[in-house]
């Protein structure tokens, strides 16, 4: 089956907004592909379609064997693109659970959280320790981890947001988060959860000014704010 | 009307994987094999790529490709290419490159040499009309995908000379319309006030950088993309490609962030397709940085303008003269300058008015929507001048706003140029209620005062966005385990409309929510044909189709009911999941319902389908064939006339006069939205608008370099959002009770969009307030402006300067 043409929808009544689609710009008409293909000689639908990669690294770590080297760069800085770094064997602890990881030694937390051990919770929306999106907690601190090089964090306990959950239970702030309806679009929710988390450890009985001051480093372009300071107001309440 | 599930607060089934790090955003899929494709972007805001060596770019290890702007259609006059060799923008993208590791590929583009030939750009509109100015593109400065067509307009030196340096020169423009006789109106105003005013631009900055991924598998195009809306970015992002809509496969599953610059498809959203069709299908993966965010991500279109404005000695506006020269970017961009005249129409309702609009072409990024495009500047421009009206005719700026607004239910009211009918509107009932809840008649009595170094005030801000279509289609299922699915389109922006606009048809059968299934997410959710997830639109569209549908799904099954029990179908009702006989006894569930349709096959099990479903949808319907009761329905309910989202807000600040620091004190923002969906969801969009209204009118920074054309404010410390520090820790939000929209069936109307209008320009009125009633004409207002204001000294800008703050 298929549907050439996806016509716009009528136009009742008046000034109804029905918005010219900037794909318009191309005049392409449907089913004309312009690209040159297969540059390669590589034939189409060689991809196992079944294996995901973060199956394939959950598959990995499970087993326990050391895990190779990501494709992904971890700094968007052209400086250090060049920079060949060395990878080294080291420990490190993620969530209570101890990883052998071959690491560069200008690899950031982020990096290594996202793209070697498949923790895509940790988000990165600036890479430059401006959002708060990729917050995770070392040791007692909250740290954006974009701007924390992986390899001062071994013989240190890194928690992210996989991590907060215990036994299938929800954390406190996660259900709160829930209860206020704190997420809008959900980008800056795991830096929030974070630093909500670590604030409620150090201090369970927090003021609502003591919970802006720590959670000040999260930007959330929805603008939840509110909710995402009643929910912590109301997860310290249950705790 | 009493409801079984709207105006509840559901649970939106997607937020536990958001509180979890469980949803997969874009970037978060992965796949074996995938390469990585980086982009080079344009270092000079217009130039003429005439030479690109790769030679060296090419020997380093992983390396795999190259796609530039030869290998792809290129858009006519003011399109948005892809990737272009005549850039028009700082960190346009020219080409990109691909390589085994993402680290490679950045060597690689390290290494490849563009040569540039700089050509002359402009950052000021004002700039390219002056006679002999430069255009941002070849052939033309004029260009706006809503009604203009690429043109080049010059005004002449006569009308500059005549402005001089403080006021907008004004020639010619394509939009220039108006109703009612304004001269005779101004001649019969007691108070004119004429101001040139500047808005800037502001970028999106969505938290989620537009990262995607692509592969080809089976004749298909497979993206992962971030994306506002599921079923519109499908044919959008065919075009892009080239390729039918049919063969886009689409995971649009999160999007963390659009505020309309996620709309539909974009561009760069492409790049990872075409690439992966170079390279014979293997998946590829771009990740966008936050720069690059900037550059592609879109901006709210900045305008610089001239109004002017005749009240009666009741404050009634009599006359509106506006005028508006919109920074259009280099492309066909956004129609905001448009919606000056439509916004400011509906929210005063003037007995007569002129507009004029010119959208002027740049070398910025690319303008699009933003939350409340035009509207919500609209609003920021004409609210504080309302409070400089009210003092010069001895009113209470709220009484001169309730003389003017649109109310009781609108019958009376009219929109725009034609002056036609809307809707609904309750504007003045949201002012009334408002003003109650806030207590602004006693607040008013110190409002102004000064106290120490700081001065308390109050602001009262309105907007408008049109809110509402018709025409789309609704699917829902019910498989033979009794659960309801209801298909949607509409996207997962993080308003959790999705949720909102499907829970209409669970009411319509009345289902249990926890019997309801919410399918959505992409393509293979098999969506119907839904209008995106923007303009405020999803919750006055979207409930229409999911009624149509539900509807629809109701009438099928009280069919059914006949078949089994007997009868006709006028004889079963609906109740408890079950078709009952009137009569009593007789029932079947719905269950059972659903195996009967499968086995009655035809137009019961989604086998024949209305002839006058979109495509989309009827291939969505065919493809769940079998599989339960299939209700597709189109919408073809009644409408007549404007939508109109319509907020009010009111604000109080502190405003320090040594340091020209403000302190939002206490905020309220009230919304005609007629029926409440989700009360929770409502407030988080009220509460969410104004975190990003404050943003607007304060913060939000665009600066351009005018000697090289390159932009400062590329970071988010740099644009600066506001961060939770920089808004109260509570404000009120409430509805206007009372209202409801007798065009859609369950009396629902959005408003995400005006209800940051609302609150921005309330914020900007109490700063015209706190200062006595001088209007800065100009957006953002920053401490230095209020500091040079109180100290007698010229603003560091001229009036009409341009991307300086």
């Amino acid at each position: 089956m298929s549907w050439e043409v996806v016509k716009n929808a009528e136009i009742n009544g008046v000034g109804m907004m029905m918005p010219p689609d900037p794909a318009d710009d191309f005049g392409h008409e449907p089913g004309t592909l312009e690209v040159a293909g297969n540059i390669l000689g590589i034939p189409e639908s060689w991809r196992p379609p079944t294996m995901s990669r973060r199956s394939f690294l959950r598959g990995v770590i499970c087993s326990g064997v050391v895990i190779a080297s990501s494709g992904y760069l971890f700094s968007s800085s052209p400086a250090n693109a060049g920079a060949k770094q060395a990878e080294r064997l080291i420990s490190l602890s993620v969530n209570g659970r101890k990883h052998r990881l071959d690491v560069a030694a200008n690899e950031t937390l982020a990096h290594t959280l996202r793209y070697r051990l498949g923790l895509t919770g940790t988000k990165l929306g600036c890479n430059r320790a401006e959002c708060g999106a990729c917050t995770v907690i070392i040791g007692e601190q909250t740290e954006y981890s974009c701007s924390t090089l992986t390899m001062r964090c071994q013989g240190k306990n890194i928690r992210t947001v996989e991590g907060v959950a215990q036994n299938g239970r929800l954390h406190p702030v996660q259900q709160a988060f829930i209860d206020e309806l704190g997420p809008q679009c959900g980008f800056c929710t795991p830096g929030q959860v974070m630093s909500a988390v670590n604030l409620l450890e150090k201090n369970p009985k927090p003021t609502v000014d003591e919970v802006r001051q720590a959670l000040s480093g999260n930007l959330c372009r929805c603008g939840a704010y509110e909710h995402y300071l009643n929910g912590v107001m109301n997860a310290s309440r249950r705790a | 009307m009493a409801y079984k599930i709207i105006g509840k607060d559901l649970t939106p089934p997607d937020i536990e994987a958001k509180v979890t790090g469980k949803a997969r955003y874009a970037e978060d899929f992965r796949a074996d094999g995938m390469v990585f494709v980086k982009l080079l972007a344009s270092p000079m805001p217009h130039a003429n790529v005439t030479n690109i060596d790769l030679s060296k770019a090419k020997k380093v290890p992983g390396y795999i490709g190259v796609l530039t702007a030869d290998d792809l259609k290129q858009p006519k006059d003011a399109g948005h290419a892809i990737l272009t060799n005549k850039p028009a923008f700082v960190g346009q993208p020219i080409l990109a490159i691909a390589a085994e590791t993402e680290q490679a590929a950045a060597e690689a583009l390290d290494l490849v040499e563009v040569s540039l030939d700089p050509l002359p750009f402009v950052i000021d509109p004002l700039e390219s009309l002056k006679p002999g100015g430069p255009n941002a593109i070849e052939g033309g400065n004029v260009a706006n995908r809503k009604g203009v067509k690429f043109q080049e307009i010059k005004w002449s030196g006569k009308e500059f000379a005549i402005a001089g340096d403080e006021t907008l020169p004004k020639g010619t423009t394509p939009i220039d319309w108006s109703f009612g006789d304004l001269e005779a109106k101004f001649k019969e105003s007691a108070v004119v006030i004429e101001e040139t005013f500047v808005s800037s631009a502001n970028a999106h900055h969505a938290l989620e950088p537009r990262s995607a991924a692509a592969y080809w598998e089976n004749g298909k195009v497979h993206v992962w993309g971030s994306t506002q809306s599921s079923s519109f970015a499908v044919p959008s992002l065919a075009k892009y490609i080239g390729v039918k809509p049919s063969e886009v496969v689409m995971v649009s599953e999160f999007c963390g962030g659009g505020f309309g610059g996620k709309g539909y498809a974009y561009p760069v959203m492409a790049i990872p397709a075409f690439m992966s069709k170079k390279l014979g299908g293997r998946p590829v993966m771009m990740r966008i940085s936050r720069a690059e965010e900037f550059y592609n991500g879109s901006a709210r279109a900045g305008f610089q303008g001239w109004v002017k404005i005749g009240f009666g000695a009741n404050g009634r506006v009599k006359a509106i003269d506006a005028f508006v020269v919109q920074d259009n970017g280099p492309t066909g961009g956004f129609w905001d300058f448009r919606n000056f005249g439509d916004a400011s129409s509906m929210v005063f309702q003037p007995e007569s008015m002129r507009y004029r609009g010119i959208p002027v072409l740049t070398n910025t990024p690319p303008k699009g929507p933003q939350r409340g495009p035009g509207e919500n500047q609209t609003a920021n421009v004409m609210e504080p001048m309302m409070n400089k009206a009210a003092r010069k005719l001895g009113l209470d700026p709220l009484d001169l706003r309730l003389v003017n607004a649109p109310g009781g239910g609108g019958k009376n009211s009219k929109f725009g140029e034609k002056q036609g009918p809307v809707t609904s509107a309750y504007l003045k009932e949201a002012l009334e209620q408002g003003a109650a809840a806030f207590n602004y008649r006693e607040k008013k009595k110190t409002s102004g005062q000064r106290i120490g170094n700081k001065i308390r005030a109050l602001g009262i801000g309105q907007a408008y966005h049109s809110a509402g279509g018709a025409g789309f289609d609704g699917l829902v299922r019910i498989t033979p385990d009794g659960i309801l699915h209801i298909h949607t389109g509409v996207g997962n922006l993080g308003t959790y409309s999705y949720m909102d606009t499907s829970r209409v048809a669970a009411e319509v059968l009345g289902y249990n929510w926890d019997r309801c299934v919410i399918e959505r997410g992409g393509t293979k959710a098999n969506m119907p044909w839904n209008l995106g997830q923007f303009g405020s639109n999803t919750s006055f569209t979207m409930t229409r189709t999911n009624y149509a549908a539900g509807t629809a799904c109701k009438e099928l099954l009280l069919e059914i009911g006949s078949k089994v029990m007997g009868g006709t179908p006028d004889d079963y009702t609906l109740s408890d999941e079950k078709v009952v006989a009137k009569s009593g006894g007789k029932s079947i569930t719905f269950a059972d319902a659903a195996k009967k349709a499968i086995e009655l096959g035809g137009k019961f099990s989604g086998a024949e389908v209305d002839d006058a479903l979109n495509p989309m949808t009827k291939a969505s319907a065919k493809a769940l064939g079998g599989t339960g009761l299939v209700a597709a329905a189109k919408d073809k309910l009644p409408k007549k006339g404007v939508v109109p989202g319509l907020a009010a807000a009111f604000v109080e600040i502190e405003l320090d006069v040594e340091t020209g620091r403000v302190e939002i004190l206490d905020y309220l923002g009230i919304p005609d939205v007629g029926t409440v969906l989700h009360p929770k969801g409502l407030a988080a969009q009220v509460r969410g608008a104004a975190v990003m209204g404050f943003g607007l009118a304060a913060l939000e920074r665009y600066v351009y370099d005018p000697e090289y054309g390159r932009p400062s404010i590329r970071g988010l410390y740099q644009a600066k959002p506001p961060s939770y520090l920089d808004v109260p820790a509570a404000m009120q939000s409430l509805y206007v009770k009372g209202a409801t929209d007798p065009q859609n069936p369950v009396g629902a109307k959005g408003v995400g969009e005006p209800i940051m209008g609302a609150a921005s320009s309330a914020y900007l009125s109490a700063i015209s307030e706190a200062l006595g009633g001088h209007t800065f004409n100009r957006v953002p207002v920053v401490a230095d402006m209020i500091i040079n204001h109180l100290n007698g000294l010229a603003p560091s800008h001229k009036p009409l300067q341009v991307n300086c703050q």
